[in-house]
């Protein structure tokens, strides 16, 4: 049997050298297939070439491209994306299986060529690559598991005659793979599908690269959020922070508690059910992209509270109710009963290792206007310091969620306000004003950060927006090597209050895919003409 | 189940009545789309003197209809008088910077029903792509449009886009933007534009349409002579925006023209010249036009029937170009305040509602003056794929 040690420590030694590589050797560099050397650096000065080469359209651009000019024919009856020799997963792996598939039509698409020809192909110059075989190099291939802030992403692809390889060390890494070489395979004038022989050596700068959609302020429907999903994996992204409740709606159909979107969904149809919900996550998961849900409290629960009585904060005018309602009541047990059976339920729907708990905006008017929360406050020795009860309730519904071995995400002001976190709390900064020092100030406290701040895309202006979220550099914060490790990736918003199944689309793509780059690829791909060249065809592409 | 209301004897006929015939016929700027809409126990009837006021009336009746929580659909007790206030209420597509397929002007033209719009403003052509495709002069879309086999008008095509735009009250008003805006006339018609110059030498780049040969105003002609029979509108667009002087000004010919005619360094008085030729050529074919602002601006002489289509909005100085326009007694169009490609945060509608066409220094002659207004969707960031949603 081969030495699964040895092949897994040959990858680490290669991308540790790929580590070391200068940056300078990023694709640019070795466009006609000159001999890789060492710090070489790249002639800039883009011309639009009449002929367009193969790596103008890859998005994003990964760490290490080298290609020829030397092109291979792919018959699309013939063509075959299978497992190589040596892999350990096999034709038993489901997830890879639907991605051959995917890739398949993706690549050839609905081509009647697809059936044996009846003519015999002119003889062309070109040999023909017959098969992209796909090696998963772990032991232990998990086909059949989620994604995790910690899996392997990276992989190795070789085109040449007769068989193209792909290696990853794990099935994740594969869809890349997978998404990079439908990318490079184009149709030349004739309609014959064409191939260059390349090198690509590629992995993701960032662990964390999400897209947030929001189904609370409009109801999306499964199919919109399908299509988002599938535009994510054409842009690497591995991360759908699903804000999926909030003020305007519930939509969420609980087991444990109906009511909660019985009373507070827009109507009865406008739900995701059990069965939607996992739909939604399997759909991701053989894409390689986590959901991670978000049940924001104690503020943004105005929904919460039609299926859910006492459990917000009834806010009062001096002495009377006014009937209507605030945050969630911090103070009643009730309170932190529900929501322990609650996020028991969440814990189990939501197989990814975190949920994401909300603390954004908490409006304190109404906690002030309420006698028993005012007499909660001075007993708890709080004073009038309203961050402070906010806190309690937040270390609360952490220690809630702990409980059931989840991770937790909070939006920034749950750190700004000095709640007692847990270690590995991460902390999403999004803030526009001086988030970089916000940056800062998270990650010296020896928390990880997720920075959706410069990337608010539901904030839409006139012309080509995307070079600004392009352009944004997320460790260009004040801090040591330490701290810049703290910062795992970031997020692109698409808030919904203007938002809905007739514009999410095209609002989102391809100004998201700015964003894709920004996190997957190296730090020094920041031109923005050769960026605009790649993105205009990946986005003919995406269509 | 208990609670029904009774619903009495259902109403079984809407009785549409119009006065005037002509059910064959093109709208018009001057065509009546009044009309009087009568919902009560027994009879409901809707009035208008021309089929046009029929349209808009069905339009309101619709919107009329609800529908409650048994499924059953019903109408209010209702006395309806509606007529616009403006004549010429248009919407702006451009279909150069990006293609428009087919489906896509259809479907605006639908939603410009509901709403009661009655001008489909087609800025057809301009630098980027000409996909317009003509009989007379076929070669210009061969070369100019993006792709000639597929992102092209065909003759049937436009005959379409004309006859479901009239079955809906609508006018079409067809614009092929000149002397400017003419980057995609050049590769189907050599020699149309100007040749810039580097010094003594072509440089290779071409400029505006070149309005000091003959042969111009010959091409000018018999494009024109097509256009006016496709498009059955009283109305054309002459376009006449944003000429750039600086390709003219390099070319030596049209320089020592330009001292021949004693126009010395006023390179207006060069595009006044080529719009007056063109407005001449067009007025023999029996057509009215509309020009952008800067025809008017820089003082070209017009026919006292033009209109004047005021589009520049910098810091709020359209009402002054509404007063010159309207001073100066020609009848005038407002876009300024209304490109809806101008795309902003938020709800940018209530910032076009809140716009009072009106609100301009003149006496009322002036403001009759005041044809109505277009809602402009400039192509540079718009297709099919994102049409829809950012226009309505």
């Amino acid at each position: 049997s081969r030495c699964i040690m040895g092949r897994a420590m040959g990858l680490v030694g290669l991308l540790l050298g790929l580590v070391l590589v200068p940056a300078v050797l990023v694709s640019t560099s070795l466009r006609h297939g000159a001999p890789r050397t060492e710090g070489e650096a790249e002639p800039s000065g883009w011309e639009l070439a009449a002929d367009a080469v193969p790596e103008d359209s890859l998005w994003p651009l990964p760490q290490w491209v080298r290609t020829s000019p030397r092109q291979l024919q792919l018959a699309p009856s013939r063509f075959q994306l299978v497992h190589g020799a040596g892999s350990s997963a096999g034709p038993g792996c489901g997830l890879l299986q639907d991605a051959f598939r995917r890739y398949y039509e993706y690549m050839f698409g609905n081509s009647r060529r697809r059936r044996r020809g009846r003519r015999p192909l002119a003889a062309r110059a070109e040999p023909e690559l017959s098969q992209l075989q796909v090696v998963i190099e772990a032991e232990d291939p998990g086909c059949d598991r989620h994604p995790l802030l910690t899996s392997s992403e990276a992989y190795h692809l070789t085109v040449t005659e007769p068989v193209a390889v792909l290696k990853a060390y794990e099935i994740w890494g594969a869809l890349r793979g997978l998404e990079t070489f439908s990318q490079l395979v184009h149709e030349d004038d004739y309609g014959s599908f064409l191939v260059n022989e390349s090198e690509i050596h590629d992995f993701p700068r960032f662990a964390h690269r999400g897209v947030l959609l929001d189904t609370s302020r409009h109801y999306l429907p499964l199919k919109s959020i399908f299509t988002n999903l599938d535009a994510m994996a054409f842009n690497k992204f591995n991360v759908l922070h699903w804000h999926i409740v909030d003020d305007q709606s519930f939509p969420y159909q609980s087991i444990y508690f109906p009511e909660l979107s019985d009373k507070g969904a827009y109507s009865p149809n406008l739900i995701y059910t059990p069965t939607d919900v996992r739909l939604v996550i399997e759909y991701a998961r053989l894409r390689g992209i986590r959901v991670i849900p978000e049940f924001d409290t104690p503020g943004h629960t105005q929904s919460w509270g039609k299926g859910q009585k006492d459990l917000l904060t009834p806010c009062y005018n001096e002495e009377q109710p006014t009937g209507s309602f605030g945050p969630v009541n911090p103070i009643l047990n009730t309170t932190y009963d529900f929501m322990t059976k609650f996020f028991k339920e969440i814990s189990s729907v939501f197989p990814d290792a975190y949920i994401h708990l909300g603390g954004d905006e908490v409006d304190f008017s109404c906690w002030k206007s309420n006698p028993e929360v005012k007499e909660f406050m001075q007993k708890q020795g709080f004073g009038t310091d309203y961050a402070k009860l906010e806190s309690y309730y937040v270390q609360n519904i952490l220690d809630i969620v702990s409980s059931y071995n989840k991770g937790q995400m909070v939006w920034q002001e749950v750190f700004d306000h000095k709640a007692q976190l847990k270690p590995d709390t991460v902390v999403q900064v999004w803030m526009a004003n001086n988030y970089a020092h916000e940056l800062s100030s998270v990650t010296e406290a020896g928390f990880t950060a997720v920075l959706s701040a410069p990337w608010y895309l539901d904030y839409i202006s006139y012309g080509q927006d995307w070079k600004k979220y392009y352009s944004v550099e997320p460790l260009n914060f004040p801090g040591s090597e330490k701290q810049k490790k703290l910062l795992i990736g970031g997020e692109a918003c698409l808030w919904g209050e203007f938002v809905d199944a007739t514009n999410l689309t095209p609002r989102l793509w391809p100004r998201a895919s700015a964003v894709g780059e920004r996190l997957w690829s190296s730090r020094n791909v920041t031109n923005l003409q050769d960026a605009y060249k790649r993105l205009t065809n990946h986005r003919c592409r995406m269509l | 189940a208990e609670n029904e209301p009774s619903w009495g004897t259902p109403c079984t006929e809407l009785l549409v009545y119009v006065s005037t015939p002509g059910c064959d016929g093109f709208p018009s700027l001057n065509s009546k789309e009044s009309y009087k809409l009568s919902i009560s126990k027994g009879s409901m009837l809707l009035s208008a003197e021309a089929v046009w006021g029929a349209l808009r009336g069905l339009e309101t009746f619709s919107q009329l209809i609800g529908r409650d929580e048994n499924g059953t659909y019903y109408i209010n007790e209702t006395e309806i008088v509606d007529f616009p206030r403006f004549p010429h209420r248009g919407l702006l597509l451009d279909t150069s910077r990006h293609y428009l397929p087919l489906r896509a002007i259809l479907e605006t033209l639908d939603v410009m029903a509901y709403n009661k719009f009655n001008v489909f403003h087609w800025h057809i052509v301009d630098d980027p792509s000409f996909p317009y495709e003509s009989s007379t002069f076929p070669e210009l879309s061969k070369q100019g449009a993006f792709n000639a086999m597929t992102h092209v008008y065909t003759a049937s095509d436009v005959r379409t886009v004309i006859e479901y735009a009239r079955l809906r009250g609508i006018r079409v008003i067809a614009e092929f933007d000149t002397p400017g805006h003419t980057l995609s006339w050049g590769p189907g018609a050599p020699g149309l534009l100007t040749p810039c110059y580097v010094g003594k030498a072509p440089s290779g780049i071409y400029g505006p349409i070149n309005p000091i040969i003959n042969s111009t105003y010959q091409f000018m002609t018999s494009l024109f002579q097509e256009v006016s029979t496709v498009f059955p509108d009283f109305f054309l667009h002459l376009g006449g925006d944003e000429v750039d002087f600086t390709c003219w000004k390099s070319n030596p010919e049209i320089r020592a023209f330009m001292e021949k005619m004693g126009f010395g360094e006023n390179y207006k008085k060069l595009e006044s010249l080529y719009i007056q030729r063109l407005l001449d050529i067009v007025s023999s074919l029996g057509k009215g036009y509309i020009v952008w602002q800067e025809v008017f601006d820089n003082d070209v002489k017009l026919r006292p029937d033009t209109i004047i289509h005021v589009w520049k909005e910098n810091a709020m100085q359209y009402p002054k170009e509404m007063a010159n326009v309207t001073g100066a007694g020609y009848q005038a169009l407002l876009s300024a305040p209304w490109y809806l490609n101008r795309i902003s945060y938020g709800q940018d509608w209530m910032e076009a509602y809140k716009v009072e066409p009106l609100s301009f220094q003149g006496v009322p002659e002036q403001k009759a003056l005041v044809m109505g207004g277009e809602a402009c969707m400039w192509g540079e960031y718009v297709d099919v794929t994102n049409l829809t949603p950012r226009l309505w």
